[in-house]
């Protein structure tokens, strides 16, 4: 029944080719921006819903770079409805070149596969990793990236660790190369654990039996408040006074440090949109004025000032919702080419957003000069007043 | 194209018919109780000088604008009395229009323009393209309807728009000096047309011209002055 509308809002559309054009230009530019701009903060508020949500990361209270010794693992181990405990430090080591960056952790093995069950690789390998204490793992993307296998001494330069002899290269054998349980995980397989057993013993004195933080698998994820509670409890008044929070939010807050990007995200998303509400607002304005004796004439020729009314609206949605489209698919596009470790997609709910934003935007900017149409007194219109 | 004929009332009947436009906090009449029979099947042109009123009347009974007083009955059906909406559905159903700068939608093939008026009926996609097709060969310009206006001569324009204003069949046309774009050639061409829907469709033709050549394919002659009928030929 619409349908048989289509060429006529099609054409009022097309009447100025270039003009459309441009607009559409516009709209895909800002609805490219909007669709990256939203796919980032849908990662920062809740898009890494995919970490567990069974585990917990106990860091200090003060901050997540000071560590915390050694000897807290077995009470917060001890702590009711808790299953395992791992405990993780960051290395911060580049290799051959300062541009050859990626996440290293030393591990204690046998833990990391009791608290991250998610990682999987050859049985041989899971035992070669506990027993080689200057043995390290890869994820499958990175080996892939730079052409490891097995066997291979990989050096790594820490701008963090220095070890005993004042070096900071820490040279480690690659005994397995792990890869993701399913998609989402291999997506992720792009880090690297190093056993703790070399790193504690070859690292100076004074950095001796301490770990960076510990993750705490819990039995049952709806208890996860409760646990994380007791253990921040066990610690208060200590001189390791701790912060314990799902894996989710501890991820969230080392991206949040940057500041609150959320607000950036969206105030910069919000300027886009009223830019482009502006410009489109005013094209649309401008292509009515235009036509308002054709307008005139569709209604001497029967057409209701209703009907007149949501053609020009249609002609608007059709103007935004294609803008939208064609910058949400720009953006699908070049998310592809973002590495995995950042994992920014449009994703349905960023669609889903940029489809109410294009239908809020071709209402906004498509009402006033709809009103308008719908109001056209037909013999002034005709007679040029 | 049907035409049927009514010996007892006139298509339109107008009785004391006025119109009042506000120019700012003065009213000025602009026709002052016209009374006027229009039978089915006439073919009236409206003269008069500029400001006689022509134009308003023309619109009245097209169902373009709405009178201040009198009685303007179409058919039986007083439509002074109806709504917008009402208008609308009436002048789609009961009234075509010639307008002198043609007015088709520029962005729309010649086809596309012609079937304009059928979008707000419930035929089909093919029935109304086949319509379409009708309207433009009686017209004389089924080669053409692929062509857009820009694509056209006045002429064929003009030609387009009467295919417009009957391919919905209705019992009046409204020509608004139709041939007042046109050379003389073409517009004899195009009201031999009109002349010719008029006597063998049974088309009720009221059209207003400046032009004593034109007025002349017309059956009957009214000229206005001031708001007034002064005379009848």
């Amino acid at each position: 029944m619409i349908a048989k509308y289509f060429p006529l809002v099609w054409g009022g559309l097309m009447r100025k080719k270039t003009r459309t054009t441009f607009t559409l230009l516009a709209l895909m530019a800002a609805f490219v921006l909007i669709g990256l701009l939203q796919a980032v903060n849908s990662v920062l508020s809740g898009g890494a819903g995919f970490l567990g949500v069974n585990r917990l990361i106990t860091q200090a209270k003060t901050s997540f770079t000071q560590p915390l010794p050694m000897r807290m693992l077995p009470q917060i181990e001890a702590v009711p409805g808790v299953d395992f405990v791992s405990h993780s430090q960051f290395f911060g080591g580049v290799y051959q070149d300062a541009r050859n960056f990626f996440p290293q952790f030393a591990v204690n093995p046998q833990r990391l596969y009791d608290t991250y069950p998610e990682w999987v690789l050859p049985e041989s390998q899971r035992r070669a990793f506990i027993s080689t204490q200057d043995g390290a793992i890869a994820g499958k993307l990175l080996a892939d990236k730079y052409g490891w296998k097995v066997g291979d001494i990989i050096p790594l330069n820490s701008f963090i660790w220095t070890k005993t002899d004042g070096s900071r290269v820490w040279e480690w054998r690659l005994v397995g190369i792990f890869d993701g349980r399913d998609e989402e995980w291999s997506k992720r397989a792009n880090l690297m654990y190093l056993n703790y057993g070399q790193f504690d013993e070859a690292r100076v004195a004074g950095a001796k039996g301490l770990a960076g933080v510990f993750v705490v698998s819990v039995n049952d994820p709806m208890q996860s408040e409760r646990i994380a509670a007791q253990i921040d409890r066990k610690f208060e008044n200590s001189p390791d006074e701790t912060k314990s929070q799902s894996e989710q939010e501890f991820q969230l807050g080392f991206l949040k440090q940057l500041g609150n990007i959320g607000f950036i995200l969206n105030a910069i998303s919000g300027a886009v949109f009223f830019t482009i509400l502006i410009l489109t607002g005013y094209t649309m304005s401008q292509a009515v004025r235009e036509r308002v004796p054709e307008l005139a004439v569709l209604k001497c020729l029967g057409f209701t000032d209703r009907t007149v009314l949501g053609l020009v609206l249609a002609e608007s949605l059709l103007l935004c919702l294609l803008g939208a489209l064609l910058g949400m698919l720009m953006a699908s596009v070049i998310s592809l080419g973002i590495p995995p470790e950042y994992p920014i997609t449009t994703s349905p709910g960023v669609w889903l957003f940029a489809g109410g934003a294009a239908v809020f935007l071709a209402l906004a900017v498509g009402l006033p000069p709809a009103l308008h149409a719908m109001r056209i007194r037909i013999v002034d219109a005709l007679a040029g007043r | 194209m049907n035409a049927s004929k009514d010996a007892v009332r006139p298509l339109v009947e107008i009785r004391g018919l006025t119109k009042a436009y506000t120019r700012g906090k003065q009213s000025v009449e602009v026709l002052h109780g016209i009374d006027l029979d229009i039978p089915e099947g006439d073919f009236v042109a409206l003269m008069g000088p500029s400001g006689s009123g022509k134009t308003t009347l023309l619109n009245l009974i097209g169902g373009l604008d709405s009178p201040s007083g009198g009685v303007l009955m179409i058919d039986g059906d007083r439509i002074e009395e109806h709504s917008n909406n009402e208008l609308a559905a009436w002048r789609a159903a009961t009234v075509g229009f010639i307008f002198q700068s043609y007015n088709l939608m520029p962005v729309l093939s010649a086809l596309k323009n012609v079937e304009l008026p059928l979008l707000l009926t419930d035929m089909s996609r093919g029935e109304r393209v086949r319509r379409a097709g009708v309207a433009l060969e009686l017209v004389g310009l089924s080669d053409r309807a692929s062509h857009k206006p820009n694509e056209l001569s006045g002429g064929q324009q003009q030609r387009v728009a009467i295919a417009r204003a009957l391919v919905s069949d209705p019992r009046i046309l409204i020509c608004d000096e139709p041939t007042g774009d046109l050379d003389r050639k073409t517009a004899d061409e195009v009201l031999g047309l009109l002349r010719r829907l008029n006597e063998d469709f049974g088309k009720t033709i009221v059209m207003v011209t400046h032009d004593p050549a034109a007025a002349k394919y017309a059956k009957r002659i009214v000229h206005l002055d001031k708001g007034t009928l002064v005379d009848e030929a």
